[in-house]
């Protein structure tokens, strides 16, 4: 990854105008938005399903750790990456708590 | 057995772009409907379209762009959008932005609409006028792209650009930020139809072609994270084609006003085509069995040297309505391709047009057709 590592403290969501669907046809969830469809794998779609605009990237990657039993820190780096990714397209934005 | 079968069937579409109406109060001259438009009679009803938005879910379309013509010319936008979204369809409104009063953007985002794209035909009132031919136009856009960003819905500027208007392509991106577009398509035109009648107009010198690539590629640096810029290049100067629609029958379709059924929207210019209509036919079978559909799928169809060529799957062959045009074939390669004996033609082409010095030929804008 490149790019400075986002702080534990942001609280990232999802915009208006992209949102999360369920794509019965491909079998997979999929996140929409401007000209846009990306398709997610299972981690992609639990980072994603805990965005409620209230939770901070580190609330997230406790929860998940928690939930898949796995090293917080561990989590807490792909989480960073995957938010920071979609937020370079205008896919999630970034707020502060 | 099962195996063959499924060979057979070709991966669901992405993306549906539906022609509700040709109507449209600008007269650009590089208007992508084709040559010859379909009337308002023929036009497919609120039930017909709905019953294609439901379709083209089941199918495996995401993202569906409602278009024209103006869309907004159909009465029945609000309805349509309703019944899009309600299929499961993330739409997209692509528009001039005449004909949208405020009263109807309350009713579109009351119906779901999740995204505006928004044409621009200049960044400058006169050149933007003059363009689409409507006086006036340039600053009633600008007040419904301040609006739809004001609702908070997302908004992408489509620029259309051509030797007239390349040079400005850094006041274009600037304009898009200060609207607070998120997105921005800076299209340069692509000579079909309409623009291949304005092509000595249009084509932007090749040095305008080069500076318009510095400035996307600065512009991505600066605006990363803050505004997402797509390019389509003027092909003409590259060095290999585009990769068309991702392939012929591969990632989209389009469905013209009257349910004709149509791999991109230029394909009917391609003659001894029989295209499918979804008035007639389910549109899973349009997309999977209609010879139309499977002409240029895949590698098959393809000649030398494409067949055996490295870039095969990145380019598939280029663009087969371009082939027709430049080479009168529409199965031979893109003749953009610099490895193809095609791209002789093409270059006797741009070198008879008005060249960096010379004055570009005026424009013959296309009548408003309402």
């Amino acid at each position: 990854m490149t790019g400075p590592v986002l702080s534990a403290e942001i609280v990232p969501r999802l915009p208006r105008g992209v949102r999360l669907h369920d794509d019965r046809v491909r079998g997979c969830p999929v996140l929409l938005g401007p000209e846009r469809a990306v398709m997610l794998d299972p981690v992609g779609a639990a980072i994603l399903g805990e965005l409620d605009g209230a939770r901070s990237l580190g609330e997230i990657a406790a929860r998940l750790a928690e939930r898949y039993a796995a090293p917080a820190e561990e989590i807490g780096a792909d989480v960073a990456a995957f938010v920071a990714d979609l937020a370079e397209r205008r896919l999630v934005e970034l707020g502060n708590a | 057995m099962p195996d063959d079968v499924a060979r057979q069937v070709p991966p669901p579409p992405v993306a549906l772009l539906a022609e509700l109406t040709h109507r449209c109060p600008l007269s650009c001259p590089y208007c992508s409907n084709p040559v010859e438009m379909v009337p308002r009679g023929s036009e497919m009803n609120t039930a017909d379209w709905a019953r294609v938005f439901d379709e083209a879910a089941a199918l495996g379309v995401l993202q569906l762009h409602l278009s024209g013509g103006e869309p907004a010319a159909r009465r029945d936008l609000e309805d349509l959008v309703a019944a899009a979204r309600g299929a499961g369809l993330y739409v997209n409104l692509i528009t001039s932005g005449l004909g949208l009063t405020e009263a109807r953007l309350d009713a579109l985002e009351a119906a779901g609409l999740d995204h505006v794209q928004l044409s621009l035909q200049g960044v400058r009132p006169e050149v933007s006028d003059r363009i689409g031919g409507v006086a006036g136009a340039f600053d009633r856009k600008m007040a419904l792209a301040r609006s739809v960003v004001a609702r908070g819905l997302p908004l992408t500027l489509n620029a259309v650009m051509h030797r007239h208007n390349l040079d400005d392509l850094p006041a274009t991106i600037m304009l898009a930020e200060a609207l607070g577009a998120r997105r921005i398509e800076v299209a340069c035109v692509q000579f079909h139809g309409w623009a291949a009648i304005n092509r000595a107009g249009l084509m932007p010198t090749r040095a305008q072609t080069e500076a318009a690539k510095a400035t996307v590629a600065a512009a991505r640096a600066r605006l990363k994270g803050r505004l997402v810029i797509d390019f389509v290049p003027p092909d003409y100067h590259a060095d290999f084609p585009k990769s068309c629609m991702g392939g012929w029958g591969s990632t989209g379709l389009n469905v013209a006003p009257d349910g004709t059924v149509l791999p991109c929207h230029a394909a009917q210019s391609i003659p001894g085509m029989t295209f499918p209509n979804v008035r007639e036919v389910p549109l899973a079978l349009a997309w999977a069995h209609s010879p139309a559909f499977n002409a240029f799928r895949g590698t098959d169809w393809m000649p030398e040297p494409c067949r055996s060529c490295d870039r095969r799957s990145i380019d598939q062959g280029g663009c087969r309505c371009q082939a027709l045009a430049i080479l009168g074939d529409a199965a031979a390669p893109d003749p953009v391709c610099r490895r193809t004996p095609g791209r002789a033609q093409l270059d006797r082409l741009l070198a008879g047009l008005p060249g960096p010095e010379a004055a570009p030929a005026p424009l013959t804008p296309r009548a408003a057709v309402r």
